[in-house]
């Protein structure tokens, strides 16, 4: 924690507390944050300490990316114009490996790379309203982005019809997180969303 | 090793005088010979060869033309020398490999391949030779002269996974990337190794058993890294070389393409004559190269290099396979002994899976993506053996290996087997696997998309974290190859238009264009471009004029690893989409079933991992995944420039002007008529705001951008313009 602040600069003890919720659960180790915070300011190239929209898009490979976009909206949280350096681990910390030995204490905030976490960060890039739920427009949004222009509207609307067919099991004709998560309890989240950030 | 260099360099350049004098009738009586049986093998049904590789075909079609020259000169009076294969067969298909080399995705899994083509090789050299040496020993094979040493010698040739039989293979049965350029990497990697224990444990063999000591072993090793590194640095002087050249040769544009082909042979000649690694030093030249002769050169030099490096390394394969088997037709050569040859076979092969399978285990604990299952069968399987085995052991002295007859015949049958047979069953093999993996699992559609998204998030986030670490040493590189490689060996105008989203925008126009005139032609008249767009069509012309000086080699595709002129990437590329929804629409009409899942399979972008490079002799095609990314692109563009503009300018996003396939009506505004009226009074015209976009929609500004701001006033409006109607 000493080491973090003499590191980075504009380490205060708020924001000392809060890496200190990081570095609990062992998720990120300090050599991570050394890098990452290597990476935050070669993106911040105002060195305003803070990143806008317009950071990240200067990485030029997000505007080939389908969701690049909905990645970017990730870091933000609703009504912020900015990030921290803080927020910005923090969102990335949800791509860290889980840690399958930690023992599941209820009393206790889910660590940000759990797979409850992870999928909730998932939920979150469809469910663009905040509602709570992965209504047919929303969805439908997803798929065209993803698919390739020649299908057409009835197509990409039939494939979303079935999707939520397959996966409301309230038949409220949208996807809440529960359904969410059930329909993907077979896939290796983990696996799926883990990136290593040393090498 | 007792080299002489200078005696040797006389001696192989005198070698080669006579050689060239006394084989030039052979060699030309050869040529024509296999030119009558190649249009038999064009002609050959496509259906066969999906079943029957071309190579084991070509090795058929050499048994036949052997039986029938036997037949009549009852001897065997064309074989493959060593020679003739080493020094006019083989560079121009190592070259094509190099040159045609996806340079990212060798680079990036460098390490895998290393370990394979090095481990993997000297691994199986090991146990090979000491496997049949053992077995020699137990009595197996009765009773030959040999020895530890020509046990080891003969291990060492045949090991050697052979990248002529790989490809060879490979073109039919269609594996993801990441294994193909192990598979193939490895294969063109190894030669440094095979080179080196062969010469090696040749001097053993000539020394005799009882000089060997640890100085020798330690001179081997030691040679090892000589003859590689050595090599490599040969290739690496000789790629610097041929850009260079190209980078002055703009006024003799017509003997461009000669010169690759000289000065890469060239490299091979040299390497060979200091005793280094042939192989490798082609394999270099042609990978280090190709970026900036690509660059360089004019487009059609650029297509004729393309054109005749896939015609020669097509004709050498051809010559190579077919050769193979005439040279099988030779009762002279072949001896007979069951448990040598059974047990090679065997050993080859089981020491193949063992060891990849060992080195995968190790691997993947360092990997990031691990290497499945039937990715190491595939692997394995697809090890090989070819005609570099052959002319190695077509080397041998006779003298001091008194079994050369059966080992020659030991290397024939394992060709045979390896090219034939495996080739054969590698097709079904793979599609049985797979089967049987797909079937236990079985996705939903949720599942799908959702992996798909994943992929894509992932990738967006590694470009955001900036993957370092590996990719580390793969910044520095670049930005050292930025300033001063570039700089030195690309010429000054190929290095302004190397500003990839530039390029891509670029790419875009011309697309645009190009599908302008097409529905223009479909329309059915001239009429249609004359009077209609009479403003459009100048608007074009002063549009490219006043940036011909900035991109005059645009036109070469700078972005993929293939390099076509975009003018035959258009023409095919070009979808006239009104057509093929009409007849989806009838197919769902008419269809109940409509299966969402094929649908998904079809149409979902692939994430950047499992984009394909397709390496192969016979076809040159573009990355098809380049139209993915500039759809991508533009749908991105599209949308920040749509909330750019409803941030900024408060205004609702305009109404769709023609967009690129999807409106076949006529546009709402007129092109040029409102919208430069837009660009005189809207803020867009300014050039301060119009920067202000690029900024907004890139990120920064390209800097081929700020040069058009600054010395072109008049085309700013008309940039924006440009992006208006391309992005609304």
């Amino acid at each position: 924690m000493i080491w973090c602040a003499a590191v980075l600069p504009n380490t205060n003890t708020n924001s000392m507390n809060r890496w200190f919720s990081c570095f609990l659960f062992n998720i990120v180790t300090p050599a991570h944050i050394v890098r990452l915070y290597d990476r935050f300011e070669a993106l911040d190239k105002e060195k305003t300490g803070h990143l806008r929209p317009q950071d990240f898009g200067a990485i030029n490979r997000l505007a080939m990316n389908p969701i690049g976009d909905r990645i970017i909206g990730a870091f933000f949280s609703p009504g912020q114009e900015t990030v921290d350096f803080h927020s910005f681990v923090r969102i990335l910390a949800h791509f860290r490996p889980a840690d399958k030995k930690r023992p599941k204490d209820p009393s206790m905030p889910e660590p940000v790379n759990s797979r409850t976490s992870k999928l909730k960060f998932a939920f979150q890039l469809y469910d663009q309203d905040k509602d709570g739920k992965i209504s047919r427009a929303e969805l439908l949004q997803v798929l065209r982005s993803m698919l390739e222009m020649q299908v057409t509207e009835e197509q990409l609307e039939s494939i979303a019809d079935r999707t939520i067919q397959e996966a409301d099991l309230d038949k409220d004709d949208a996807i809440s997180f529960e359904e969410f998560r059930k329909s993907l309890e077979k896939v290796n989240i983990d696996h799926k969303m883990s990136i290593r950030f040393l090498r | 090793m007792n080299h002489t260099p200078g005696f040797k360099i006389l001696s192989q350049s005198s070698e080669m005088l006579t050689l060239f004098g006394s084989h030039f009738l052979y060699v030309s009586r050869t040529l024509s010979l296999v030119s009558l049986c190649s249009p038999t093998v064009v002609e050959l049904n496509h259906s066969l060869t999906s079943v029957i590789p071309e190579s084991a075909l070509l090795i058929i079609i050499g048994w036949i033309l052997g039986g029938i020259i036997y037949g009549a000169d009852k001897m065997q009076t064309f074989t493959l020398t060593p020679t003739v294969f080493f020094f006019y067969l083989l560079p121009q298909v190592i070259l094509d490999a190099g040159y045609f080399m996806p340079n990212k995705l060798f680079f990036s899994n460098m390490g895998a391949i290393l370990v394979y083509a090095v481990i993997g090789t000297c691994w199986n050299a090991a146990t090979v030779g000491l496997g049949l040496w053992g077995c020699w020993l137990g009595g197996a094979m009765g009773d030959i002269d040999i020895g530890l040493l020509q046990f080891l010698l003969f291990g060492s040739l045949i090991a050697a996974v052979d990248p002529v039989a790989v490809i060879a293979v490979f073109e039919e049965v269609h594996v993801n990337e990441v294994l193909f350029i192990m598979v193939f990497g490895e294969s063109l990697l190894n030669d440094g190794v095979t080179v080196v224990l062969f010469n090696v444990f040749d001097a053993f063999v000539s020394l005799g058993g009882a000089e060997i000591d640890a100085v020798e072993i330690i001179k081997g090793i030691i040679s090892f890294f000589v003859v590689a590194f050595g090599g490599s640095l040969v290739g690496i002087i000789f790629a610097l070389l041929i850009s260079l050249l190209t980078r002055c040769t703009k006024n003799i544009q017509i003997i461009e393409p000669g010169f690759i082909f000289i000065l890469g042979y060239l490299s091979y000649l040299t390497a060979e004559m200091l005793s280094l690694s042939a192989i490798l030093s082609i394999v270099f030249c042609g990978i280090c190269c190709q970026k900036y002769i690509n660059a360089n050169m004019d487009e059609r030099s650029v297509t004729t290099v393309r054109y005749v490096m896939k015609v020669l390394a097509n004709g050498s394969e051809t010559i190579i396979f077919v050769f193979l088997g005439i040279s099988a037709i030779d009762p002279a050569v072949w001896v007979w002994n069951t448990g040598f040859i059974l047990l090679t076979l065997l050993f080859i092969f089981v020491f193949r899976f063992i060891g990849v399978f060992l080195l995968t285990w190790i691997l993947n604990k360092y990997r990031l993506v691990p290497l499945e299952f039937i990715d190491q069968v595939v692997m394995s399987y697809g090890g090989l053996r070819g005609a570099v085995a052959y002319g190695l052991v077509a080397m041998l002295d006779e003298n001091k290996f008194k079994e050369k007859n059966l080992m020659v015949s030991t290397t024939l049958i394992v060709v045979y087997f390896t090219v034939m047979l495996q080739g054969i069953t590698m097709k079904p093999l793979v599609t049985w696997l797979k089967v049987k993996r797909a079937a236990v699992t079985e996705l939903t559609l949720a599942e799908k998309i959702q992996n798909r998204t994943f992929d894509h998030m992932l990738v967006a986030i590694e470009d955001i974290s900036g993957q370092i670490g590996h990719n580390y040493m793969r910044d520095k590189w670049h930005n050292f190859e930025e300033r001063w490689l570039c700089w030195f060996l690309m010429k000054p105008s190929a290095r302004k238009s190397r500003d990839y989203i530039f390029n891509i925008f670029h790419q875009l126009n011309l697309k645009d264009a190009m599908s302008y005139v097409k529905e223009g032609e479909r329309r059915g008249s001239l009429a249609f471009v004359r009077n209609e767009t009479k403003a459009d069509v100048d608007f074009n012309k002063k549009f490219r004029a006043s940036f011909s000086e900035i991109m005059p080699d645009i036109m070469a595709d700078n972005m993929g690893p293939d390099h076509v002129p975009l003018s035959s990437i258009l023409q095919d590329i070009v979808p006239s989409v009104c057509l093929d929804m009409h007849e989806q629409d009838l197919t769902m009409r008419e269809s109940e079933d409509f299966n969402a899942h094929h649908l998904l399979q079809q149409h979902l972008y692939r994430g950047r991992k499992q984009h394909r490079h397709r390496y192969s002799r016979s076809h040159l095609e573009t990355n098809r995944d380049e139209n993915e990314v500039q759809e991508i692109f533009q749908r991105t563009m599209r949308s920040r420039l749509e909330s750019f503009k409803s941030a900024k300018m408060g205004v609702a996003p305009a109404k769709k002007i023609q967009t690129k396939h999807q409106k076949k009506d006529k546009p709402q505004k007129m092109p040029n008529g409102n919208s430069s009226d837009k660009s005189k009074n809207h803020p867009y015209g300014d050039k301060g705001t119009c920067s202000l976009l690029f900024t907004s929609l890139l990120g920064h500004q390209p800097p081929v951008v700020c040069i058009i701001i600054q010395s072109h006033s008049k085309a700013i409006s008309r940039i924006c313009l440009i992006l208006e109607n391309r992005l609304d």
